[in-house]
């Protein structure tokens, strides 16, 4: 099976040559079977891919332990759930992993458009073959997952050598999100590479319009939704396994999930001024273009540890070919762009300072200031070495400080962006959308000031929370209103109804509630809490309303680990309320430990229970407790931006409507009187 | 030309504004790292600064005292005397002979007071008795105890 794998992917490296060599000569010669023959190559590319993917995932299930690769990262007893995740746990097999992602984007986006936009695709193929050709090479020449051990046998010829067991999955990543985070972030990374062929195809084609976007659409906002999950899983991973009582410490390898994130939202956004008003077309561009690089750059830094989390350790090879490719994607960039750019001339000027466009623009600017500053805040050992010979590190501080002004600023036009008016919003309509939600969520913060909360942060991100939250409402209620009026039904049914009519706009709606909701959580670690004690059987810890007994310590052998189990009966007013068994797993086969965390959750907060190991001087166990509010809205909005997401994937439904006259517009948009009585003519304004 | 000089301070006043808190956060966390043979070499205002040092910790050194744990660090031929004196607990990955890095400042006799530790775990493959490929590293996940929320 190892050789069956390396040879497909050795014939997909080749079908990848052909498809990049034989898509440009296909688009000079516009010959119809070559341009057929070269799809085909593709499509075949990915095939092979899956095939040896396949062929890996065969290896660990079958306890291949000749197989370096399944040595390293597997042995008998990991559960089958795990062997499945032992494929992306290193190295060589992220990188196929990658490869594979990939081929199911580059397979769909071939086979959706097999016979539509002739002029387009041949571009598009050859981009993404140049993609494919650069992980083939890693995954066949650099880092082949498929490589056996060998021992010199007694004739002196190498021979095969099989161990009796592998040496097991690192205990971090035998963790049931392990086992979704890492496919969500992937098929983030590698999803957005269907937009960047689309933009590089059409600015080289110099491809007309629009249609590249329309086109591309879709598949951004489904790479983005799994960049967003991929993002919240790490989060979530890091909180719940770690065992530090957060979920986000600005590692460069959070960081570098976040980075094209960043801009991804950014490209999102500003694509709709493209749409609508012909404008921004260089930047939107650039965005994807530097969304693609971003994704790469987030790969090399996980992948190649040049800037590790602990930057001494060993460092490997693979990164110089990552940014090898990312120093010629860049040269492609500027020379297509360079060479076309006159195609991208914008056909309108901004207008107003109050209006969607420029809301448009500070969203950008400072999601791209966002990015500047992680981006900076990540390379600053690189670069600092480079400059002054010094390795110097930034922490926590320098990107809270940049990113909570930002992150606030971002969710107040979050509120804003969507009521303002294309080119000029009138005072009138300003106050209609505003005014209430500014009394509402003033009041609500003055509230909250008076309960005590004085930390700025938190009481701005709350209160614009409140704000962006009821502006939100009063939407779905003004169209549900009026169409409650035409139809009789209910106001939930009447919601349904505006939201699929134009699943875009509300969708997007949703979508930002989620983020509200992120924010709301996000707000509560101002006021998180901890403390630590050791603890004897009957013993009680108290933190915040709860007080934690110890009922038993024991340790417990299991199938692939021993554990040490704290039992803590968790009590509230002296009322019994839940147990906790906060653990710590030893793995026999490579001599590591796991923390489990024991987390009770509530909207209100999260009760995060660690036993820290034993007391040095008496062996006794230790506790150590945090009390973090809100967490659970960070999980909770993630699940929100997920459903939103998909709203906005569907098609709007068409329903033929008899017209009325409406009492009342549903906003004040300059609107020609012919379209108003319907609403779903809203659909031109998102 | 108003319109644009509108946007350009609007812009303007964010991008300073950004900066200028951007090096407040630098000035308050920048972090210097050397390696252990490099720190005795360190003068004046170089001693002073937060520094991050990497290196392996020596087997049988770690020492878990009340409110500290002692260990020494392994790096180029060269020891050196850690304290860890951090409120969170240490990664699961912090054993004899893992790799480990550590975020601190110097004390006056040359020991290394440290608020926050990293740790990975030692190749799997050094160690490997039987034949095999050569020596190559594994992955080892993410991170481990980093340092504040945000």
């Amino acid at each position: 099976m190892d050789v069956f794998g390396s040879f497909a992917l050795l014939l997909a490296f080749i079908c990848a040559v052909y498809a990049f060599v034989g898509g440009i000569f296909a688009i000079r010669t516009r010959h119809p079977l070559l341009v057929k023959s070269v799809r085909q190559a593709g499509m075949a590319t990915c095939g092979l891919i899956f095939i040896a993917t396949f062929s890996l995932v065969y290896l660990f299930f079958s306890d291949s332990y000749w197989v370096a690769y399944v040595v390293a990262h597997s042995n008998r007893d990991l559960p089958t759930f795990y062997k499945i995740a032992a494929l992306w746990s290193g190295q060589e097999g992220s990188l196929l992993f990658w490869s594979f992602l990939l081929a199911v984007y580059v397979l769909s986006a071939l086979f959706a458009y097999r016979n539509k936009n002739g002029e387009l695709m041949p571009y598009v193929g050859v981009v993404l073959a140049g993609v494919q050709i650069f992980f083939l090479t890693l995954n066949n020449f650099v880092a082949s997952p498929f490589k056996v051990l060998a021992t010199p046998g007694t004739n002196g010829a190498l021979e095969i050598f099989t161990r009796a067991d592998g040496n097991g999955l690192n205990p971090l990543l035998q963790y049931p999100e392990m086992v979704i985070h890492p496919p969500n972030l992937y098929s983030g990374y590698t999803g957005f590479t269907i937009p960047f062929a689309f933009a590089l195809g059409a600015l080289l084609a110099r491809y007309p319009g629009e249609k590249w976007i329309h086109l591309t659409r879709k598949w951004t906002m489904i790479a983005w939704c799994f960049q967003t999950v991929g993002v919240l899983l790490g989060a979530h991973w890091a909180y719940a396994v770690l065992g530090w009582g957060g979920y986000w410490g600005w590692d460069p390898v959070e960081n570098a999930s976040l980075l094209p994130w960043l801009t991804g939202t950014a490209f999102l956004h500003s694509v709709m001024m493209q749409e609508k008003r012909g404008m921004m077309k260089v930047w939107n561009v650039w965005l994807v273009f530097l969304t693609f690089m971003l994704c790469i750059l987030g790969t090399t830094l996980t992948r190649s540890g040049i800037v590790s989390s602990v930057h001494a350790f060993a460092q490997s090879s693979i990164g110089n070919w990552f940014v090898g490719f990312l120093a010629l994607i860049l040269v492609v960039c500027l020379v297509a762009y360079v060479k076309n750019r006159d195609y991208l001339k914008s056909e309108n000027q901004l207008d107003a300072i109050v209006s969607r466009e420029s809301s448009f623009l500070f969203n950008n600017l400072i999601l791209l200031v966002s990015c500047v500053a992680v981006l900076s805040g990540t390379l600053f050992p690189v670069f600092s070495e480079w400059l002054s010979g010094s390795r110097i590190s930034v922490g926590a501080p320098f990107f809270n400080k940049v990113n909570l002004p930002i992150g606030l600023l971002l969710l107040f036009l979050t509120g804003v962006g969507p009521l303002l008016a294309w080119r000029k919003t009138s005072t009138d309509s300003l106050k209609r959308n505003f005014g209430w939600p500014s009394v509402f969520s003033l009041a609500v913060g003055v509230v909250m000031f008076a309960l005590g909360l004085r930390e700025f942060y938190s009481l701005v991100c709350l209160i614009l929370c409140v704000f962006v939250a009821s502006t939100i409402v009063m939407e779905f209620y003004r169209g549900a209103k009026v169409i409650r009026a035409r139809s009789g039904a209910s106001f939930a049914a009447s919601a349904v109804d505006l939201t699929l009519r134009n699943t875009r706009r509300y969708g997007g709606y949703i979508v930002h509630m989620g983020m509200v909701l992120i924010f709301v959580g996000l707000a509560g670690a101002a006021f998180n809490k901890d403390a630590q004690k050791e603890m004897q059987i009957g013993s009680t810890l108290q933190i915040g309303p709860y007080s934690l007994l110890l009922q038993s310590f024991e340790s417990k052998p299991e199938r692939n680990y021993t554990a040490e189990r704290m039992v803590v009966e968790v009590m509230r007013d002296n009322k019994a309320l839940m147990m906790l068994y906060p653990e710590r797993r030893f793995f026999q086969t490579n001599e590591q430990s796991g923390t489990m965390v024991a987390i009770y959750s509530t909207l209100r907060h999260d009760l995060y229970v660690v036993y820290a190991g034993q007391s040095p001087d008496n062996q006794r166990p230790v506790i150590h407790a945090y009390l973090n509010p809100l967490v659970k809205w960070i999980w909770f909005g993630g699940v929100i931006v997920v459903l939103g997401t998909i709203v906005t994937l569907l098609p709007n439904r068409r329903t033929v409507l008899a017209l009325s006259a409406v009492q009342e517009p549903a906003t004040a948009r300059p609107i020609a009187p012919t379209l108003a009585p319907s609403i779903t003519m809203r659909e031109g304004h998102d | 030309m108003q319109r644009r000089a509108k946007f350009g301070i609007g812009i303007g006043v964010i991008v300073v504004a950004m900066g200028f808190l951007a090096w407040l956060g630098y000035g308050e966390s920048k972090t210097y790292y050397h390696t252990i043979a490099e720190l005795p070499t360190l003068h004046g205002d170089a001693r002073a600064h937060r520094l991050r040092v990497g290196g392996t910790v020596e087997p049988g050194s770690i020492h878990r005292l009340p409110g500290r744990v002692d260990f020494v660090l392994q790096g180029e031929g060269q020891s050196l005397p850690v304290s860890y004196v951090g409120s969170d607990p240490l990664p699961d990955t912090f054993v004899d002979k893992s790799q480990a890095l550590v975020e601190g400042s110097l004390a006056k006799n040359g020991s290394f007071v440290a608020e926050q530790v990293q740790a990975k775990c030692a190749s799997k493959y050094e160690a490997a008795p039987t034949a095999g490929p050569p020596a190559k590293s594994a992955d080892t996940g993410k991170k481990s105890a980093p340092g504040s929320t945000m």
